[in-house]
Order: structure tokens, then sequence, then C-alpha cells
């Protein structure tokens, strides 16, 4: 956990996010440095998920520091958001793909238009121009032969990878992924962890919110556990699993023990 | 003329209320008409014979002894009539509102009317007149003579609220005429009671009816002109005399056999009878024979060009209101789901406002009422607008649902794409949500389509207006009736059809275009569970 703010891509500092119903993220701290691969864990309700929609902007955080390349989002307690605080959001948005659990193509387009609305629509481009990025981006998750079916016609593994290449397209500096195989056949997980892992061999910044215990230790450069809006622990992938220094670490791990992972308790 | 509301009153009324209410700083015209050297006069061509009425032998032509009266009235003051259409029970409003120079078709002078408008003197006089069959064997030679007995007339009439006087008479009431000579002719009835004119013209010619008694009540007609058109109302009154005077209304109804004692009374005229009656015979003998089936056929036929023109306007009419409700739902909708809350609010108060309130209501307001400030729309503006204002507010609903209907999620994947609200409602919501609005929408034109007959009551003739047009002169409800009801489904078929070929292309995405929008899971294999 040496992380160093200058070398770090992403710099997240002093995060809080509340809902109606009571706080979510309680002070997130957290460097990530470009071309890891980060999985966050951590029991359902945990914030997690809700983490991950800050760094994008689905959510606007209430106070706290984000920051993504050259794009900062601060915010003091109590500020109201202004028009400089949702352009900046707005161009942090764009700077990160996202990918949901239900995938959310859109099912009035086939995958390929799917792929190129959004350089099209929102970098301008000419449509011959993104057609072919769509189309390298579609061959990278193996769908080149799927381009002109629709949504509808695909399977879960297909339509994930699918909405992978879709925010590809948009050549952003970061991906982030909340629960991507949760939705999928167990047969149907691997070719989606494929496409991650493949990314990751190219250098891309990923960021996972997911239950694949053996994935995330297996592929992650770190592994953030996240309780009760708290990062917990933050530590390399076997480190954690074999070895993790605090109980509710412990505690949630031993979860997975009956599934094979081999936890030192 | 013949239905002569009662106490109760009708919606017209109402809005004529209204319209003296505003009306009072409406400026006096300064000329006696409103186009120089040009008489507009109002009158309903449903009014019905011998007042005016389509010629039967060409439909296009509108003939009766109201328009002669006012041909001559016009000739004698140097004018050029020119005739224009509007509802009976609005001809009143109408004067209010300016669409006309004066308004005949037999208007009554009663206290109601004389509080809305100046009469001329009167043109005409009548009286209601007793009929039964010819081989009466019920006793009946005078209007006393009717207690006890079976009694027909038209609903809401003079005549109703006289037999209601009497007591003890089962009256029935119907709405078209020659419905109830037919029932006397055939013993269902004993009596028919009537306006003279009516009663000659319905059965005058009839060999098995009769006519009996003393002339029942007193009837009297005039010219109707607006309160400030003093100018005119003393040019009209010369006119009369002078045409009374010098015989020329006299020829007039000899022409169309109208003259009576009462009549005789009235104009101080006792003389025999001078001329034919041209008129009356050619009535009498379009109607004695029975038409044969060719005969009808071929007089229906004659009926299409009519029907062609009044098609014509219904449409108009329903496509620019629909155009005027589509991109106002459109307008209506965004506002409520994006608009800050306050435009929000007022978005949905006038969604409730125009879907709480009847369309009748709102065309007589928007036509009649809003003269009153400055705002004068044409008939086919005011029609097209107050429909297409209702309609707005149910394509917003419509609208605002399908927005709901497309999930959250695919709002948030497209803004996570770096798309703005515009962008991601533009590219990913509207496309999905055209999907689920096309088949209500459809339906909503169609049921458009059916509502724009309300514009008849604003002076257009659409098919509903030609349909009552054409039956009125022609005793004949059934077989209008059926080409009218064939042209308004022909009129929708096209929009149906779109419907379904819009609904089949989108359904295409789903599935892979294996299922369109006749796939029905219901009758699917689950049906034997």
């Amino acid at each position: 956990m040496v992380n160093l703010p200058e070398e770090s891509l992403i710099v997240v500092e002093s995060l809080f996010k509340s809902f109606e119903d009571g706080e979510i993220l309680k002070n997130i701290n957290l460097n990530i440095k470009e071309g890891d691969l980060v999985s966050l864990i951590g029991p359902s309700g945990c914030g997690k998920s809700t983490f991950l929609r800050c760094l994008n902007c689905l959510e606007l955080l209430d106070s706290g520091y984000i920051r993504i390349g050259k794009v900062e989002l601060n915010r003091h307690p109590g500020q109201k958001p202004d028009e400089k605080m949702i352009a900046t959001a707005h161009e942090m948005r764009s700077e990160v793909g996202m990918v949901f659990q239900s995938y959310n193509l859109f099912p009035h387009k086939t995958v390929l238009q799917n792929v190129m609305l959004a350089p099209v629509v929102v970098k301008k481009m000419n449509p011959d121009k993104a057609r072919e990025i769509a189309m390298t981006q579609l061959e990278k998750v193996g769908l080149k032969e799927f381009a002109g079916k629709y949504p509808g016609t695909l399977s879960g593994g297909q339509s994930q990878r699918a909405a992978i290449a879709r925010a590809l397209a948009m050549n952003p500096m970061v991906m982030l992924y909340d629960e991507p195989t949760s939705a999928l056949d167990p047969q149907l997980v691997g070719e989606v962890l494929q496409v991650m892992k493949a990314l990751d061999a190219e250098g891309m910044t990923q960021i996972i919110v997911t239950h694949e215990m053996q994935f995330a230790r297996d592929a992650s450069d770190y592994i953030v556990f996240i309780d009760a809006g708290e990062i917990v622990e933050y530590d390399d992938g076997d480190i954690l699993f074999t070895n993790p220094k605090k109980d509710r670490t412990r505690e949630f791990l031993r979860h997975f023990n009956g599934m094979g992972m081999a936890v030192n308790c | 003329m013949k239905k002569i509301k009662k106490i109760i009153l009708s919606v017209p009324l109402i809005i004529l209320a209204l319209v003296l209410c505003l009306a009072a700083a409406a400026p006096s015209s300064a000329a006696a008409t409103m186009r120089e050297g040009v008489l507009r006069w109002g009158g309903d061509s449903e009014g019905g014979f011998p007042y005016m009425f389509p010629n039967p032998a060409n439909s296009d032509e509108l003939i009766g002894f109201e328009v002669d009266i006012v041909n001559e009235i016009a000739d004698y003051l140097g004018l050029e009539p020119e005739y224009v259409n509007n509802a009976w029970d609005n001809l009143i409003p109408g004067l209010s509102r300016g669409l006309y120079d004066i308004a005949i078709n037999g208007l009554e002078v009663t206290p109601e009317h004389e509080e809305a408008v100046n009469f001329s003197i009167p043109y005409y006089k009548t009286f209601l007149q007793l009929a039964v069959r010819r081989d009466d064997d019920k006793g009946i030679s005078e209007i006393d003579d009717c207690h006890g007995k079976e009694v027909g007339t038209l609903k809401e009439s003079y005549a109703e609220m006289i037999l209601e006087e009497l007591g003890d008479v089962n009256i029935h009431t119907y709405i078209v005429e020659a419905n109830t000579y037919e029932d006397l002719q055939n013993g269902r009835l004993d009596a028919a009671l009537f306006d003279s004119p009516i009663a000659i013209y319905s059965a005058g010619f009839n060999p098995s009816i009769k006519f009996v008694g003393r002339p029942v009540g007193e009837i009297t007609y005039a010219i109707a002109l607006p309160k400030e058109n003093r100018e005119l109302l003393s040019d009209i009154n010369r006119a009369i005399v002078s045409l009374r005077d010098s015989g020329k209304l006299r020829e007039i109804y000899d022409r169309w056999n109208l003259w009576s004692p009462m009549m005789a009374e009235l104009f101080n005229d006792y003389s025999p009878r001078a001329i034919e009656m041209t008129r009356y015979d050619e009535w009498a003998e379009a109607h004695r024979p029975q038409l044969s089936m060719t005969g009808r056929l071929k007089r229906y036929a004659g009926f299409l060009p009519a029907f062609g023109r009044a098609a014509v306007v219904t449409i108009l009419v329903s496509v620019t209101a629909m155009a005027i409700a589509i991109l106002l739902g459109l307008v209506l909708a965004i506002t409520r789901v994006f608009a800050p809350r306050w435009l929000a609010a007022a978005a949905t108060g006038f969604v409730e406002f125009m879907r709480g309130t009847p369309v009748l209501i709102q065309l007589f307001f928007i036509f009649y009422g809003l003269p009153n400030i400055g705002i004068m729309l044409s008939p086919f503006w005011a029609g097209a607008v107050g429909l297409g204002l209702n309609y707005a507010a149910y394509e917003a609903e419509i609208y605002r649902s399908g927005l709901f209907a497309i999930p959250r999620t695919q709002w948030e994947a497209a803004l996570a794409l770096g798309m703005t609200r515009w962008q991601a409602m533009r590219e990913v919501m509207l496309p999905q949500a055209i999907k689920v609005v096309i088949p209500p929408i459809t339906n909503d034109f169609i049921s458009l389509l059916k509502d724009s007959s309300l514009v008849s009551i604003i002076t257009m003739t659409d098919l509903t207006k030609a349909y009552g047009q054409l039956a009125a002169a022609y005793y004949d409800y059934f077989g209008p009736g059926i080409m009218v009801a064939l042209i308004y489904l022909l009129i929708g078929l096209p929009f149906v059809k779109f419907s379904r070929f819009a609904e089949n292309r989108l359904a295409e995405q789903d599935a892979g275009g294996k299922r369109g929008s006749d796939y029905n899971f219901y009758r699917s294999s689950t049906r034997w569970l």
C-alpha cells in the first residue's frame, strides 16, 4: 500500500456518500496505478457498487475528492452542485467505461450500432471511422460475426462481451465493471473473464466489483475489501486471501472456504 | 322553429350568456353589412323542409322558402347574398360572433331570444296542425279530442309542450317527422301534431292521412340581427314591408303552398291564390312514389360528391388536429418529466384540465368565447386547435407512460457512455418508447377521427354534418348512414395498417424477427395448461 499520488491514475480522498436511508460510503481513500486490475469485494450492500457509480459520476459524491487522469472533482461538505461541477462530472464520465451486471445493451440497435453509437453521438466521429473502431473492438471480444444481430438474440456471455466492446469504443482511461458475471450461467463466466484478462495484458486499468473470488485472486493486482461503507483491507490478492490482517476480512472470506478457496485462517 | 327548446338551457345558450356578458366591449360596425355589397346570412341546411334543405334533385343546391325570401331581400337592398352554414342551436351565438349579418331559419320571436338579438318584423306566422288517418275511427276532430289517445310529435317541441298541457294524452316523441306519420298510417298512433309547414310537407300529399281541427297555438318567425346593427335592421324591415306590399312574399308562400288564413290576417291580404304552388308540387312528386331499388342506388351514387367533399374536411381537420396533438403532447410530456417542478405542475394542470372537460365545451369556448378577447379563429382552425389541444393531453400521458416503461438501466447505460441527457433521450429512450406508444396513439387517432364530427357545431360541413343534411332532405337515415359509416372506416383503415406495419417492423428486433406483433403467447402451447 505504498502508492504515491503522483504515480496514480486514480486518486480518491475522503469520499462520502449518503442516501436517504443512511450513509453508504464513509471516508474512502484509494489510489490506483495505471494498468492495475483491482477487485472490489465485500458483502452485499457494503457500498462497493455505489463506490463504482461515484467513480463515473452516475452518483455524485456528497463530499471528497476524485481524480481520474487529469480530471479532478472536488466537493466540500454541503456544497451545492454548480454548472462547473456538473461539467466536470460529465467530463469524468467520458474518461470512464462502465459495464453493468445486466449488460444494458440498447435493444433497438444491432450489436454494431450499439458499439458505434457513443463515438458518433458523443465524439461526433465520422460513422465510417466509428464503424472501423467498433469492428476492431468486436473482434477483440470475439463477436465480429455477431455485428449485425440484435441484442435480443445473444447469449448472456455474448451480451456482456458486446457491452465491454461498447465501453471500449469510447477509448476510456479506465474500465469499471459492476458484477459483470453475476447474471451469467457458470459455463459462460469464463468467456467474459477471459476478455478482462486480455485487456489487463494490454495494460488497461480496470476496477471490478465481483463475487468471483477465484478470478479476483488470480487476476487482480490488488483486492480491496469493503465492509459497511469502509475499506477494511487493501492488498495483493494472495496475501489478502491467505493471510488477512483484519477479523472482518477473515470472517468474510471464511464464507468461501467451502467453495475450495484456500484461506489460511 | 320545430325544435323549441323547453326550459332546459342547452349548452349553446350557456355559451350565449357568456358571450353576451363579454360582448359589451364589441365595437359597433359602421357599415350596414360586414363586407360591402354582400349580405352574409346564417342558416342550418339541416334545418329541414320547407325552410331550407338540399334540393332532392341536386344535393349541392340549397332551396326552401326562406332561401327565396333572403334572395328577395338581398335583391331589394342591392346586396349579394352569401350563405353561411351553422348548426341551428348556434345560429344566435353565431350572430354575436360576427359570422354573418343576419340569421334566418325558423327563429322564433321569444323573450329569451330578444334579450340576445334584435328581430325584424315577422315574415311568417304559423300554427300547429293536427293530422289523423283518413279513415279515422277514433273520433278526433279537434285537439281537445286527444285525451286518452296516442299522439305523436317532435321531441322537445312547442307541440310537445301543448300536448303536455292537455294532460292525459299518451305522447310519443320522435326525432324524424317521417316516422311519426308512418306510425300514424299503420295505426300505432291516433294523431300527429306538427308545425303546419312540416305537416304539409310531410303528409300533405299522403292519401291516407288528413288534416283536421282549427289551428293550434301561434308561432312567429322573424330575421335575427346583432343588437348593435340597427342600421341594417331598419333596412331589412324596409325590405320586408316593401316585399309584403308588392306581393313578392305572397308569391313565395303561394309557390311553396304555405299561404294560410293566418298569413292573410298578418299581411292583410285576402285575395285568392294567383300563382301555382310549383315548389310544393315538385316536392310532393319527389316523395309520393316509393323509390325502386335501382332508383335508390342511383340517388345514393348522387350523394358521393357531397360525401367526398365532407370526407376531405373530416380528414384535414383530423390530421391537423393529430399533428398538433402529437407535437404539443410531446412538449407536455417532456415538460412533465424534465422541467422544473413549477413548470411541470403547470403542464400537469393543463393535462388534467383538458382531459377533465368535454371537448364540446372546449370547441364552443374557442369558437364563440375567445373572439370576446380578440382571438378570432376560422372554423377550421378553431376545430383543429380545439381537438388538438384536447388530444394533446391524452398523447402526453401516453408518451409519459412510454418513457417510464423503458428501464432506468437503459438511461444509465447511455449516460455512462458519456451522452448528455438530451442525447440519451434522443438516441436511446425515445426510439424504444415509440414502440410502446404506437398502438395507443393509433387508437387515439381513430377516436379523434370520430370526434372530429363535433366540428359540425362550429359551421363546418364534415361527414357527420353531410349525413344529417342528406338524410333530413330525403327522409332516409338508412342508406346514407351505411355510406357514412363505411367512409369513416375507410379513412381509419390506413392508420390501422400503418400501426400494424410499424409494430411489426419494431418487433423484428425482438428474438431476431422470429415473431411479429401478431405473436400471441396466450395462444401458444400454454393454452393446454
